[in-house]
């Protein structure tokens, strides 16, 4: 069961390296497109020439490991398809249909269909696609947030299975609306430190600076905006978690006794998981109080008093997950997820009104900073995942019971088949991804067939630098 | 609709999913082997790829489609073929991977090294691709051993393994080869047709001998009634009727023929399980069948709606697709190739 876990775990996480740049890059693509319809400025044709090559080899990954996941649920999990089949085949065949077609068809048009389709349709297309990747992402959360909190079922009482009762109640929890917040959010922030970072790149080198310098700009206004609003969706689904899995943020803040009114944020603890206590803690007065429940004087219930609550109601057995993965992953997630935000309020000052640092370290933290958006996601689902431990589906399945009943060395050898090719085909991306981003923006020099000329230069609106 | 009704409904409606699935994909595969056994340098490589550039992606989506169907009327049937197929379906996804980086990427770093090593990729993942889904149905209709409880209690890697499923494999490889180079003659210009022409004919010919033994097989193994026989006999003619109208230089026509007889392929193996979905090997008794299989009434009926608004829809706005991308490549397509 561990390696199963272990191969999910390798498998989602792999997938979730190239969902953020999608859904992020998207738009700033169409954007850039839509601008170009709009001025006829082929310095925007450029841009989306250039961001929208970088979101095909970021695609075309993210697609192939997505497969891997739909058929991963049936190879390793075979009881948890089972109890959840009848929940999750609705959204699942609602994203295959409504969005994954969507957005492979309609990327396909945009790619090759200029010079064949009418203008408004090539833009059209590359909406669309966006339009695809956002549906898909909202699917798929409305089925791992009915993981998280189940609801609008009912269990069997032959087979024990989930039965479906209300779809809507699955799709529209409150939990499902902010997780898909939360993570378009997450992307968006990874998508527009990507542009940030490959801006500075070539800013710093003095290459395509008139291009470069607009998108440095945009990306700090976008990327200021959205860590805001990251904290506070955070924030709210926070306190839908306070409600549904007090135990996950229990353990997101190592709190082994309930505490409170006026309890403290810790910011450095060393649980103890055989003790059920800290061994060392140091926080802030109060603060925990606020963020949990938004009062000075709200109380946190502590894991010691949730695990004899859930003996008591689910039988013997240990229902705290690892307070180490889940207090660490949670900063992290907030940690790595945001610091980028702030670094652009220096880089926004330091670049106001024209100005171009001359500082090395300057430019070369702005290019590093593009990995810092993926550690938070990354984090971000490392806590979702392993917090929910030892349920599978909450408060209804455990984890150790829902794999399918396959051999050890099987498992084993796969995933040692996974790491091997998911290594290389990791690097394989990045390097391409590096010596595109590199190479820059293109030139268009000439139109496609059935376009009209581009726009000279000093013509053009809206291109202010 | 009742539950009943509409879990027949949707035994056919995944046939249908599946059949789409080998038809688009059919020639996409295809042309990935046509790739190395046409293409003689990395441009003319470069130029057959095209040919599935912009619909490639999209046509993949039916498989998945075809599988999430499987999990979402059927979640019994899915929890025990899945992890019995564990190592077919494994080799599957890693094909999948594999084949995505190799369309996408070969053009990105001109070199003849780089290009040369995902043009062979394409085309071992396109020659095992439709074998492993060969093996994956046709051993679902020879059966794996699945207990009372509906689980699957075999050694993942033989069970859907034997001479059926290996022979259904070969006989989809062989398809592609057929259904890729009759799409090819569509897409390419003249010049190319003295090479591509004796490629279709010669896999024609194999895809029919290969499909008649393995119809007279199902007939006489799973299926000997009226309509077994009956879709059998379509596969062997339609096969044939595509090998003959390609000989006579009508390939739009052999290409629709490859078509229905690929569809009757998929419905044969539907109607060798049917009533079943799987067959248990260890006892009747135990054997998956729709009605036993199908996922609640409530679950079904959003499924419906689902369906009946998204596949007509995805094949409207698909077809449209393919009406924008129709014709020969034009030269000056070619020369900006993302492919190239
Ligand atoms: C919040 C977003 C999100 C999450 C949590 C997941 N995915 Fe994903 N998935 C996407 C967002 C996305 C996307 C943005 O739509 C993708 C990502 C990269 C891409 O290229 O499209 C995609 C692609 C993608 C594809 C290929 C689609 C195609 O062919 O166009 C499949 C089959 C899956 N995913 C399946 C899954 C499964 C089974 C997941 C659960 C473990 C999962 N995804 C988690
Ligand atoms: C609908 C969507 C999802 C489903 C159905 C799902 C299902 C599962 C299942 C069955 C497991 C194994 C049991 C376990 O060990 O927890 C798991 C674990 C995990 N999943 Fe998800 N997951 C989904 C989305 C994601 C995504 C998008 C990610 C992030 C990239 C993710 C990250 C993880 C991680 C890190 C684990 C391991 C946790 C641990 O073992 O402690 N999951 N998930
Ligand atoms: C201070 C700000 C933040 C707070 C308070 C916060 C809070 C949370 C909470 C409570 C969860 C768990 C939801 C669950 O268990 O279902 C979560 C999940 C997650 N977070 Fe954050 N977060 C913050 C910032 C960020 C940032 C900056 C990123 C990424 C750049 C990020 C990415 C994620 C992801 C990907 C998930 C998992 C997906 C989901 O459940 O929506 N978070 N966050």
């Amino acid at each position: 069961m561990d390696l199963s876990r272990a191969q999910f775990a390798l498998t989602t996480l792999f997938h979730f390296l190239f969902v953020p740049l999608t859904l992020g890059l998207g738009p700033w693509v169409a954007i850039f497109e839509t601008m170009r319809y709009r001025t006829g400025d082929e310095r925007y044709g450029r841009l989306s020439r250039f961001f929208g090559s970088l979101l095909l080899i970021n695609f075309a990954i993210g697609v192939a490991s997505g497969i891997i996941q739909e058929f991963q649920f049936g190879m390793n999990w075979a009881v948890f398809s089972r109890f959840v089949g009848d929940i999750f085949g609705a959204p699942l065949a609602m994203e295959g249909l409504f969005a994954f077609f969507l957005e492979s068809t309609f990327l396909g048009l945009w790619v090759f269909g200029r010079g064949r389709l009418p203008r408004a349709v090539h833009l059209a297309s590359i909406w669309l696609f966006v339009l695809g990747t956002w549906l898909s992402a909202y699917f798929i959360l409305a089925a791992n947030s009915f993981m998280q909190n189940p609801v609008g079922f009912t269990l069997d009482p032959v087979s024990g299975d989930a039965v479906l009762t209300s779809l809507g109640e699955v799709f529209f929890q409150p939990l499902t609306v902010w997780a898909w917040l939360h993570t378009i959010g997450g992307g968006i922030i990874a998508a527009t430190v990507f542009v940030f970072g490959v801006s500075a790149y070539h800013l710093k080198r003095g290459n395509h600076v008139d291009l470069m310098r607009k998108t440095f700009r945009s990306a700090i206004i976008v990327g200021v905006l959205a860590g805001g609003f990251q904290f506070v969706v955070g924030d709210i689904l926070g306190v839908i978690m306070v409600d549904k899995q007090p135990m996950k943020m229990a353990a997101a803040e190592a709190v082994w006794e309930t505490t409170g009114p006026c309890a403290s944020l810790g910011i450095i603890a060393i649980p103890d998981m055989a003790a059920r206590d800290n061994s060392f803690e140091v926080g802030i007065p109060c603060l925990l109080s606020i963020v949990a429940t938004n009062s000075l004087d709200g109380e946190v219930v502590g894991m010691n008093q949730l695990q004899a609550q859930y003996e008591e109601q689910y039988g013997p057995g240990n229902y705290t997950p690892s307070v180490w993965i889940a207090f660490y992953s949670f900063r992290a997630m907030m940690g790595f997820g945001l610091i980028a935000s702030a670094w652009m309020v220096v880089a926004w000052w330091l670049t106001r009104r024209g100005r171009m640092p001359k500082s090395r370290w300057f430019w070369g933290i702005s290019i590093w900073m593009i990995a810092m958006p993926w550690l938070g996601n990354l984090f971000g689902w490392i806590f979702t995942e392993n917090g929910r431990q030892p349920w599978v589906v909450y408060g209804l399945l455990k984890t150790e019971d829902a794999v399918s009943d396959i051999s050890v060395g099987l498992v084993a050898t796969s995933l040692v088949a996974f790491v091997v090719l998911y290594t290389i085909v990791g690097l394989v991306e990045f390097v391409i991804m590096r010596r595109y981003a590199i190479r820059g923006p293109q030139d268009v020099s000439e139109p496609m067939p059935g376009e009209p000329p581009p726009v000279p230069a000093e013509s053009s609106r809206g291109w202010t630098s | 609709m009742d539950v009943v009704t509409l879990a027949y409904v949707f035994f056919f409606v995944i046939a249908f999913v599946w059949s789409v699935f080998l038809f688009l994909e059919g020639f996409d595969f295809g042309v990935g082997m046509l790739t190395r056994l046409v293409g003689r340098n990395d441009a003319e490589r470069g130029v057959i790829l095209r040919a599935i550039g912009p619909n490639w992606d999209a046509n993949e989506v039916w498989l998945l489609t075809g599988g999430i169907l499987i999990f979402a009327a059927f979640p019994p049937w899915y929890a025990a073929s899945f992890p019995s197929a564990y190592i077919p379906l494994l080799l599957l996804v890693f094909c999948l991977i594999v084949r995505a980086l190799a369309i996408e990427y070969r053009s990105k770093r001109p070199t003849h090294r780089w290009m040369n090593t995902w043009d062979w990729l394409t085309f071992a993942t396109g020659l095992l691709l439709p074998l492993l889904v060969g093996v994956f149905w046709a051993g679902m209709v020879h059966g794996i051993p699945i207990n009372a409880e509906g689980r699957f209690v075999g050694d993942s890697l033989w069970s859907h393994i034997n001479v059926y499923s290996v022979l259904g494999g070969l006989a989809l490889v062989s398809y592609c080869i057929a259904h890729g180079s009759v799409f090819l003659r569509r897409k390419l210009d003249v010049d190319w047709q003295a090479r591509l022409t004796p490629w279709a004919l010669r896999s024609g010919a194999v895809t029919v001998v290969l499909m008649t033994i393995f119809s007279v097989w199902t007939v006489l193994a799973y299926s000997a009634d009226g309509v077994g026989i009956a879709v059998a006999a379509v596969v062997v003619l339609a096969f044939a009727a595509a090998l003959i109208t390609d000989r006579q230089g009508r390939t739009l026509t052999a290409f629709w023929f490859n078509g229905i007889g690929i569809c009757a392929f998929m419905a044969q193996i539907f109607v060798a399980l049917f009533p079943n979905v799987l067959p248990s090997t260890i006892s009747d008794g135990y054997t998956l069948t729709i009605e036993s299989a199908a996922a609640s009434s409530t679950s079904l009926n959003i499924l419906a709606i689902t369906a009946l608004i998204g596949i007509p829809g995805v094949i409207a706005y698909q077809s449209w697709s393919f009406w924008v991308f129709r014709g020969r490549l034009r030269p000056s397509e070619l020369a900006q190739s993302a492919y190239k």
